[in-house]
């Protein structure tokens, strides 16, 4: 069965974790993520499943990390000054190897900023927003459409890896209402057992879910396991769409609702003659390094890095050009969004 | 005591005599306590509401589905004793892990232990929400009246004029305030079924104490 509706990004990434399975929501409200929390108050009351709205993000994260503790589908979300928040629950949950899924529908920073989009939490997101050596695996959707699909995926990488994933979109994905198609086919989540779960330890031994450990060297060991997992989902996680890498000499790296405005950007440079292409990582981490890197040894010139921030994701590029070519920026702060023409003359001036 | 735990047991001093000796086992380690010693002070009361908690779980047979939530503190490690399911919570979100693993899971019983600084500290407002919201935990809310595991700061519910790291001279009701009266402040909430201050200091105070976390875990057991 297939249906087209008429959705605001919120609502596609809140009906996503639904298919998937979703059976559990805590959340807080703050602008500009408040339809989903609005969209999953109501969806968990229709397929009988668990909302909450938390006393604050920090309950609210925590909440996830007992729903996932007792082997429930869980999925909390806000927006950049909330989710400054849930940093330490976020690493309690990747310490306790909790899978869940946080949403982040950025908004200009620093502090209190504002409501407008941005792109100013990508350090945060995939470097680590909280204390100790872990990871989130980050997917950074550009439609409504793709924050459905994500966000229904999101949940069966969560599982499979024991590790919370971030969906990290901004107030302009969120808000924007755009056209989903869901064909109900398509989307069959893929549960899996949960020997670690608690569920009262009838027939079994105790389950303990924790991140502490004291014994000598123990929490080394766990540290150990935990980056030998980030290795395995840094091989096989890695998402990425490229247009025209083969006979460009300039390649635009950008993501999110960015890559949207980069690929427009692309088109009109190629109407002009100018041999333009774009990479748009999808999987922020693990970061697609290697397809960038390959480009660099390709035809591509020059890197042109497009940004809602003052240069975050930029710093990613050029660790993987590793100076084999020139890597050049572009952004806008605090809810400035770059245009087709700003990022087509960017490009005019590095030819 | 039950007839169970009747043991014929033949020593050999009574083998000797050719006698059997009928003897009743009248104390022994509960099984949902693990055999392992414990990390605590001299002194100090967790061993004992650790013990308690354990023999009314054994006693409502409810080993097998209870849930157990550790706070960040001293009991920190509560789950190297106890012999069930336990997670850990970070520091003073006890109630909200619980509330959620109550809600997954409401065929389980789930229930929180906290010191003072998890609950009535960095967890205040955890512990005033879970409870309006009226969740079908119970909380085990130990209080002495220090940071214990940080090595004796002042609490929130540190006395007026008690000495402790971070209070030298006292605590100043001036500089530090009050020491916050948790219970009184729950007690208000309609969402709150059941609250006891009890003690652990004297054989009496643990018999009574024992017989308010039978209540307390009674009390979520029967919804």
């Amino acid at each position: 069965m297939s249906k087209k509706l008429l959705m605001c990004g919120n609502e596609a990434c809140g009906e996503g974790a639904v298919l998937a399975g979703c059976k559990f929501y805590a959340g807080y409200p703050i602008t500009p993520q408040n339809e989903l929390i609005a969209y999953m108050g109501k969806r968990m009351g229709e397929i009988n499943g668990i909302f909450i709205q938390a006393e604050s993000e920090l309950a609210a994260i925590n909440m996830v990390f007992g729903a996932a503790a007792a082997g429930e589908r869980a999925m909390t979300s806000s927006s950049s000054p909330g989710v400054s928040l849930k940093q330490e629950g976020i690493s309690y949950i990747a310490g306790a190897e909790l899978p869940c899924v946080i949403v982040n529908m950025q908004r200009g920073g620093p502090g209190l900023g504002n409501i407008a989009p941005a792109q100013s939490d990508y350090f945060q997101s995939v470097k680590g927003g909280g204390h100790g050596d872990y990871k989130v695996i980050v997917f950074a959707p550009s439609s409504a459409q793709e924050l459905l699909d994500y966000t229904f995926m999101a949940f069966d990488v969560a599982d499979k890896y024991r590790n919370p994933v971030l969906i990290l979109g901004d107030g302009l994905l969120g808000q924007m209402m755009e056209p989903v198609t869901i064909i109900k086919e398509n989307y069959k989540p893929h549960l899996v057992e949960k020997p670690w779960a608690l569920t009262g330890c009838k027939g079994r031994k105790p389950n303990i879910v924790r991140s502490f450990f004291l014994g000598e060297g123990a929490l080394e060991e766990h540290n150990k396991r935990l980056q030998e997992k980030y290795r395995t989902i840094t091989n096989a996680e890695v998402r990425a769409q490229t247009f025209n890498l083969k006979d460009s000499e300039i390649v635009i790296v950008a993501y999110g609702s960015v890559a949207r405005t980069a690929k427009a950007a692309m088109e009109s440079a190629r109407a002009k003659g100018i041999k333009v292409g774009l990479i748009r990582p999808i999987s922020l981490w693990p970061f697609p390094s290697k397809i960038i890197k390959d480009a660099s040894f390709g035809r591509c010139k020059k890197f042109l890095v497009i940004e809602m921030s003052s240069g975050q994701m930029v710093e990613d590029v050029m660790l993987a050009v590793n100076g084999k070519s020139e890597v050049d920026f572009y952004g806008r702060m605090g809810g400035g969004i770059p245009t087709e023409e700003e990022v087509l003359a960017r490009i005019e001036a590095l030819v | 005591m039950k007839k169970k735990n009747r043991k014929k047991i033949n020593r050999s001093a009574s083998k000797r005599a050719g006698k059997k000796v009928e003897e009743k086992l009248v104390f022994s380690r509960p099984q949902s306590l693990r055999d392992v010693d414990m990390h605590y002070c001299a002194g100090c009361g967790h061993s004992i509401v650790h013990r308690l908690v354990c023999e009314v779980i054994d006693e409502f047979k409810i080993r097998d589905r209870v849930i157990g939530i550790a706070p960040v503190g001293c009991a920190v490690i509560a789950y190297d004793y106890w012999d069930f399911d336990v997670s850990e919570a970070a520091h003073g979100r006890t109630p909200a892990v619980a509330t959620a693993i109550k809600r997954v899971r409401p065929d389980n019983i789930v229930f929180t232990y906290q010191g003072d600084g998890d609950l009535a500290a960095i967890g205040t407002a955890e512990i005033i929400h879970a409870a309006n919201r009226g969740e079908n935990i119970t909380v085990i809310f130990v209080n002495n009246g220090v940071y214990g595991m940080t090595g004796g700061q002042m609490a929130p519910t540190t006395l007026a004029g008690q000495k402790t790291s971070t209070s030298i001279a006292g605590r100043s009701l001036r500089n530090d305030g009050y020491p916050l009266k948790m219970l009184e402040m729950l007690a208000v909430l309609p969402g709150v079924r059941y609250l006891e201050r009890v003690s652990v200091h004297s054989a009496q105070e643990i018999f009574r104490a024992k017989r308010a976390i039978s209540k307390a875990l009674g009390v979520v057991k029967s919804y």
